[in-house]
């Protein structure tokens, strides 16, 4: 047991202050008290940071469409989501009668905790972590799908054909989007070595977002598509399906769906800062180099930069067709997952232990290869549009017979 | 076009959004300026112009504008006016056609420029004769083309007198000018 500790100071220092407070009988006490005050740290910070994340998403969507955003509550409007939250409290929790009460009851914990899981294994300080799981980023891949099955869940037990259509369509889009993400982080596990995310984090003496960039296009759409939002919500596409999964819930239950919609958008931020920017390393200089800011500074920071990003796609694209997010993911993405897997596994081959100037060689091959797929595939789908720009003609209508 | 390349141009042009100013007005700190021409609710009416013979009363579509003039006991000579005793009107149901005042002969009542007058009660909703006498005389120039012609902006707050309200203080135009502006320009 304390073997598998001594990496973790963040937690071996916990547990003497707590081995100090008890006594001799209670020191079983101290291993548990450390690791709730540490989940109970994390928790509390993703969901602050959630929290935060709907005024700022707000705030900064308001921005992109040259609107002011919410304002009113509080400083600059910073009470919103306190607001919101006291709104949804005092709303009538219903459940409609043709709801099934176990799976109606389940999906919204389902989802938040599926998303609040996946903070165990990010580190975020020099050997300080909640887990340091050796098969780290399978975790992160395995536990995000249980909110696929607690959507379906939710729409199927909603007893409403709205929501089931919008379950449906939430596991066939993000069952296909798990195929080129997992593939996508190949190529990171090939240069790590490791699935571990403190390792993935010490192994980057470049940010992986540099000798990964077609991984990094490819995680960051797929990822965009496993958090339902824009372009990729049509499960809950309101012009189509009311609002999908999440049709029959309303009052807290739709607050926790919300609060793990945006938790996901924290939590992908973080998981992309980890695995492609140096987690909670400073990105820009070397890791034995003095440090002037603390790492957790540097995680957050990286952690609102992606959210700026997730906000600033789902501020400008409008949500796509049900075939053009299947083709996409089949015809494009996993392809390229493919050939940055490649590429990677190649290149390690040819250098299996690289010298600093290799590997900014394997930068610049990497990024020619990134942008000479993106533009290939870019160029061949448009020779295979199904509707070329003014290919069809448009048909006159017959006059009418009187 | 290449695939894709319009997801590109469409990321470029919210970014360039960001970059703008928030369009926004909040309303109850600022208030937009309404354009001189606007039609509005707080009807502008010289006392010293009206004759009170209720041509705004007759030509109202909605029958909104009650108009007592003094009882006839009082006799009134040709030529002078009557006195306007009730001038009453229900603006809840007012359309701001502005019918009343191109009927006016005398230019005596005026659109205004307020948009403000929402009440819980519908019986607060009647501008009475005290009201149109007592309210800041910042007349809109809606088919007034006498202060257009001044280039006259109530939003300046600049009252305008009687005497300069009526159009005798401009100049008719000429056959040659209509001419001009309405056949010929056309």
């Amino acid at each position: 047991m304390e073997s598998s500790f001594d990496k973790n100071a963040l937690f071996a220092n916990l547990n003497d202050i707590y081995l100090d407070l008890l006594p001799e009988s209670l020191s079983w006490m101290a291993y548990l008290g450390t690791g709730l005050t540490i989940v109970f740290i994390l928790v509390n910070a993703v969901l602050l940071l959630t929290a935060f994340g709907t005024y700022m998403e707000r705030r900064v969507l308001g921005r992109f469409q040259t609107r002011l955003g919410p304002n009113r509550v509080g400083p600059f409007g910073l009470l919103q989501p306190l607001a919101d939250l006291l709104k949804l409290m005092t709303k009538e929790d219903l459940r409609p009668d043709s709801a099934d009460r176990l799976t109606f009851f389940l999906a919204p914990v389902l989802m938040v905790t599926s998303m609040l899981v996946v903070v165990a294994v990010i580190p975020f300080g020099k050997d300080s972590f909640l887990a340091d799981l050796n098969i780290g980023v399978l975790f992160l891949v395995g536990i995000p799908t249980i909110a696929t099955v607690a959507m379906f869940l939710g729409g199927w037990g909603s007893g409403n054909r709205f929501a089931l259509l919008g379950a449906a369509r939430a596991v066939a889009m993000l069952i296909s989007y798990e195929v080129p993400m997992i593939v996508s982080l190949a190529g990171i596990l090939i240069l790590a070595g490791s699935m571990s995310l403190v390792d993935i984090v010490e192994a980057q003496s470049l940010p992986f977002i540099l000798l990964q960039p077609l991984g990094f296009f490819v995680f960051i759409v797929a990822a965009s598509a496993e958090m339902n939002r824009s372009p990729f919500d049509l499960m809950e596409a309101e012009s189509e399906l009311t609002a999908g999964f999440h049709t029959e819930f309303s009052g807290m239950r739709f607050g926790l769906l919300q609060l793990a919609e945006f938790g996901e958008v924290v939590v992908t931020s973080a998981i992309l800062a980890t695995l492609f920017l140096r987690g909670w390393e400073n990105p820009f200089i070397p890791a034995d180099w003095k440090q002037v800011l603390p790492p957790q500074v540097w995680l957050l920071g990286k952690i609102l930069f992606f959210m700026l990003i997730f906000t600033w796609i789902r501020a400008t694209l409008p949500r796509m067709r049900i075939d053009q997010v299947m083709a996409f993911a089949w015809k494009v993405l996993f392809p390229l997952a493919l050939i940055n897997m490649f590429v990677t596994a190649a290149m390690v081959v040819a250098w299996p232990d690289p010298t600093y100037t290799q590997l900014w060689v394997m930068v610049g091959v990497n990024w020619a290869v990134a942008a000479g797929c993106i533009i290939g595939f870019s160029l061949a789908l448009d020779k295979h549009r199904v509707n070329p720009t003014g290919s069809v003609k448009l048909v006159k209508m017959p006059k009418e017979v009187s | 076009m290449p695939y894709g390349l319009g997801i590109a141009k469409g990321m470029l042009v919210t970014l360039r959004n960001l970059a703008r100013k928030p369009v926004t007005v909040q309303y109850p700190e600022q208030r937009v300026v309404q354009h001189p021409r606007f039609r509005g609710e707080d009807f502008v009416w010289y006392e010293e112009r009206c004759t009170g013979c209720a041509s705004c009363a007759k030509f109202c579509p909605q029958g909104i504008i009650k108009i007592v003039t003094a009882p006839s006991g009082e006799q009134t000579q040709e030529g002078e006016t009557y006195k306007v005793e009730t001038f009453d009107i229900e603006i809840a149901r007012c359309m701001f056609c502005g019918l009343c005042v191109e009927a006016c002969p005398y230019d005596a009542l005026h659109m205004g420029t307020g948009f403000e007058r929402a009440s819980p009660r519908q019986s607060d909703l009647v501008v009475t004769v005290e009201e149109l006498r007592a309210s800041a005389k910042r007349p809109s120039t809606w088919f007034r083309p006498q202060f257009q012609e001044r280039g006259y902006d109530p939003a300046k707050g600049e009252d305008i007198s009687w005497q300069d309200a009526g159009r005798e203080a401009t100049v008719a135009p000429t056959y040659d000018d209509m001419l001009k502006r309405w056949v010929k320009g056309r």
